[in-house]
């Protein structure tokens, strides 16, 4: 049992700082971004780039592909949800273009980092064993559960104290009010998203030290990223958290107790989420008006 | 008016045979030789995307050396190669229309698709359409009388699976043995394959019901009940290169210290990069670029091929066959470039040296034994160890 507590934990923390971004954006522009998933595979080249490749620290590495990221985010933003977002009210607009997105970034990946599986490096050797293998985690997964952890409590103060942090909740609240009260849509739209795409960067940088990175990542993360932010409501940062922990795990002990039945965990992830939804559609801590 | 229309018609008349004497021209600068299209349709995108890509680029790089060289010689036409390529993301309804393109236009020899599915989908396609096809997938369906358009690309599971545990039994004394497998069908067939194969040879499988979801990022929990059933043996049934070092990994970090194998091909470098000296030990079926093999052909194509792409992926190693067997098979009887029924003919018949292969060995269709009929490609059956970055060959087999 403790083994699996330690593996829900730690999916549990990756999961919830990949829906941290995705909600942002949603709750900031309501907008899916189901580019999601592939801004966490170049998160993560990049990161193996310029410590891999290149061997630079690997904290250098992180902040590139944070860099990187909130800058992809900032342009999309400026040069194609903006536009559509202002000349069209439907949307699918939206919806098709972030699908546009998704794919265009990953003909981008294949062209620029290639086909194959890539890893890097473990960043911390070792296994920390408890009594003798009732429990076991590696060294490098205990350190990025909690730089995962310490990522999502930075990004909840400076969301809750930094003036950016309170343009921006104000913005997910009521955009005509935040306007009239001198907020400047555009550009807090861009940070937001910015900020949204860098999470997304930095959950790649950590993550490629474990599970490696490649081309056919992007949609299956998107694709769970969507079920954390379901299962917690929708735009709320904090729905984001609990529905990342609680994904994770169900993962850890479904894989667990179930292994007997064969791959049926995430049949029984699937079905419980589609009851959940038919009981409370806005998830654990979204309003039912939006 | 009448001197208008003359002037006009006359302009045209000029016009057409200038555009005509050019192109002419034009064409017979940039062709000096015919064009003989070979297809490819298979997985270039997505989580599978190193499978086909391999697959696509070793028949680029064959075809832009036979190219480079003067072009391939059927009967009395010399031929430069063009490969066609279509992606078919690993959906079989994209395989169908694939080979519906490849049909529309006038191929009849196509490479792939990668997997079971896909295979079997496009086979009502390619039988009327006269389409021979190469594919990576192992359902003996396919290649089993009535069927017999198609001709299976490598060596499957269920022949390098019981040579493998035979050996290490022998070798090492395995005894007890665990299968885990993605949850898709060409693994979890696989894993069918390997159980009964293990079990014919009387190993104890102490595992054989734990799958995993190919995005899985985190395979610890995966592999948790599976290693308290304390395996000698741990078998990764059809698991697909991106998953293989995490796999390894998870499993060493769990404090597993027995054997790990597949029976799929597997890329030293990713596995150097995802598992490091973890994947130490790891064995794997590998192509024909080991150093006990390879001639300098192979070596040659390796890398023009690394020039051509930047890097290699030991994969192709395999893969380049297909394209080899179907020239050789058409410059054997040149009659079959566009008749599949003299191609078929000389399936029966064709031995020609493998230029890739030290010895005596001979490019020749066999199958007879699983199939009852030729419809695999002889390609050497290399059973490799990684260790430090590099495979090591344990040994070699032929299959037919």
């Amino acid at each position: 049992m403790e083994q699996v507590l330690a593996n829900g934990a730690y999916l549990g923390a990756q999961y919830a700082l990949i829906a941290l971004g995705l909600t942002l954006i949603f709750a900031l522009m309501n907008v899916l971004n189901f580019a999601h998933g592939q801004m966490y595979v170049i998160g993560g080249f990049v990161t193996y780039t310029v410590y891999a490749q290149i061997g630079l620290p690997f904290v250098v590495g992180l902040a590139a592909s944070a860099v990187t990221l909130a800058i992809v985010g900032a342009l999309i933003e400026k040069f194609l949800f903006r536009p559509v977002i202002k000349k069209s009210v439907r949307e699918e607009s939206t919806m098709l273009l972030a699908a546009g997105i998704a794919f265009f970034l990953d003909a981008i990946i294949l062209l620029v980092f290639g086909e194959k599986q890539r890893g890097v490096p473990k960043i911390i050797n070792g296994v920390f064993n408890y009594n003798d293998f009732t429990m076991v985690m590696p060294y490098d997964k205990i350190l990025v559960g909690f730089l995962a952890i310490a990522s999502i409590i930075i990004f909840i103060l400076y969301m809750q104290y930094s003036k950016t942090g309170r343009a921006m909740r104000a913005l997910a609240q009521d955009k005509v009010a935040a306007q009239l009260m001198g907020v400047d849509v555009d550009k807090y739209s861009m940070i937001g998203f910015a900020l949204g795409a860098m999470l997304a960067g930095v959950v790649g940088g950590l993550l490629v030290t474990v599970t490696g990175i490649n081309l056919g990542m992007g949609g299956p993360t998107s694709i769970k990223a969507f079920m954390m932010v379901m299962i917690g409501g929708a735009g709320v940062i904090s729905g984001a958290i609990a529905g990342g922990f609680i994904l994770g795990m169900m993962e850890a002990v479904g894989l667990s107790v179930l292994a007997a039945y064969g791959d049926i965990t995430y049949l029984a992830i699937f079905v419980s989420l589609m009851v959940f939804l038919a009981i409370r559609p806005q998830g654990l801590m979204g309003k039912p008006w939006g | 008016m009448f001197k208008r229309r003359n002037f006009i018609k006359s302009v045209a008349i000029v016009a057409m045979t200038t555009t005509s004497m050019l192109a002419a021209g034009l064409s017979g600068a940039l062709a000096a030789n015919e064009i003989l299209k070979i297809g490819f349709v298979g997985v270039t995108s997505g989580p599978a995307a190193a499978w086909g890509i391999s697959n696509a680029r070793s028949m680029q790089a064959r075809a832009a050396w036979i190219n480079e060289t003067g072009g391939v010689k059927i009967g009395d036409v010399t031929y430069d190669v063009e490969i066609v390529t279509f992606d078919d993301q690993k959906d079989p309804k994209r395989a169908i229309a694939g080979f519906e393109k490849m049909a529309q236009e006038g191929i009849h020899y196509v490479v792939g698709p990668n997997v079971d599915d896909g295979a079997a989908a496009v086979r009502p396609v390619a039988e009327q359409n006269n389409i021979i096809y190469f594919p990576y997938a192992f359902p003996k369906a396919l290649y089993t009388a009535p069927a017999s358009n198609a001709v299976l690309g490598m060596v499957a599971n269920y022949q390098s699976g019981p040579a493998i545990y035979k050996y290490l039994m022998e070798s090492k004394g395995v005894k007890k043995v665990a299968f885990v497998a993605a949850n898709e069908s060409d693994p979890l067939s696989q894993r069918e394959g390997g159980v009964a194969a293990a079990k014919a040879l009387g190993l104890d499988v102490v595992s054989d019901n734990v799958t995993y979801q190919v995005d899985t990022t985190d395979f610890t929990p995966v592999l948790t009940p599976v290693m308290r059933t304390k395996p000698d043996l741990l078998v990764l049934s059809g698991v697909a290169p991106a998953n293989a070092p995490q796999l390894i990994r998870a499993a060493r970090e769990l404090g597993y210290q027995g054997l790990i194998s597949t029976e799929t091909a597997q890329d030293a470098s990713v596995l150097q990069e995802g598992a490091g000296e973890l994947a130490n030990g790891f064995i794997s079926v590998g192509g024909a670029s080991t150093p006990e093999i390879a001639t300098d052909a192979m070596k040659e194509f390796v890398d023009r091929y690394t020039k051509m792409f930047g890097e290699y992926n030991d994969e192709s190693n395999t893969k380049v066959y297909a394209l080899e067997y179907i020239l050789e098979t058409m410059k054997a009887n040149p009659a079959s470039k566009d008749d599949v029924a003299e191609f078929k003919k000389t399936i029966d018949t064709l031995s020609v040296p493998n230029i890739y292969m030290k010895g005596d060995a001979k490019l020749q269709y066999v199958g007879s034994t699983s199939f009852g009929q030729k419809r695999q490609l002889a390609v050497p059956m290399v059973v490799n160890e990684y260790k430090d970055g590099k495979f090591e060959t344990l040994f070699i087999a032929q299959v037919d």
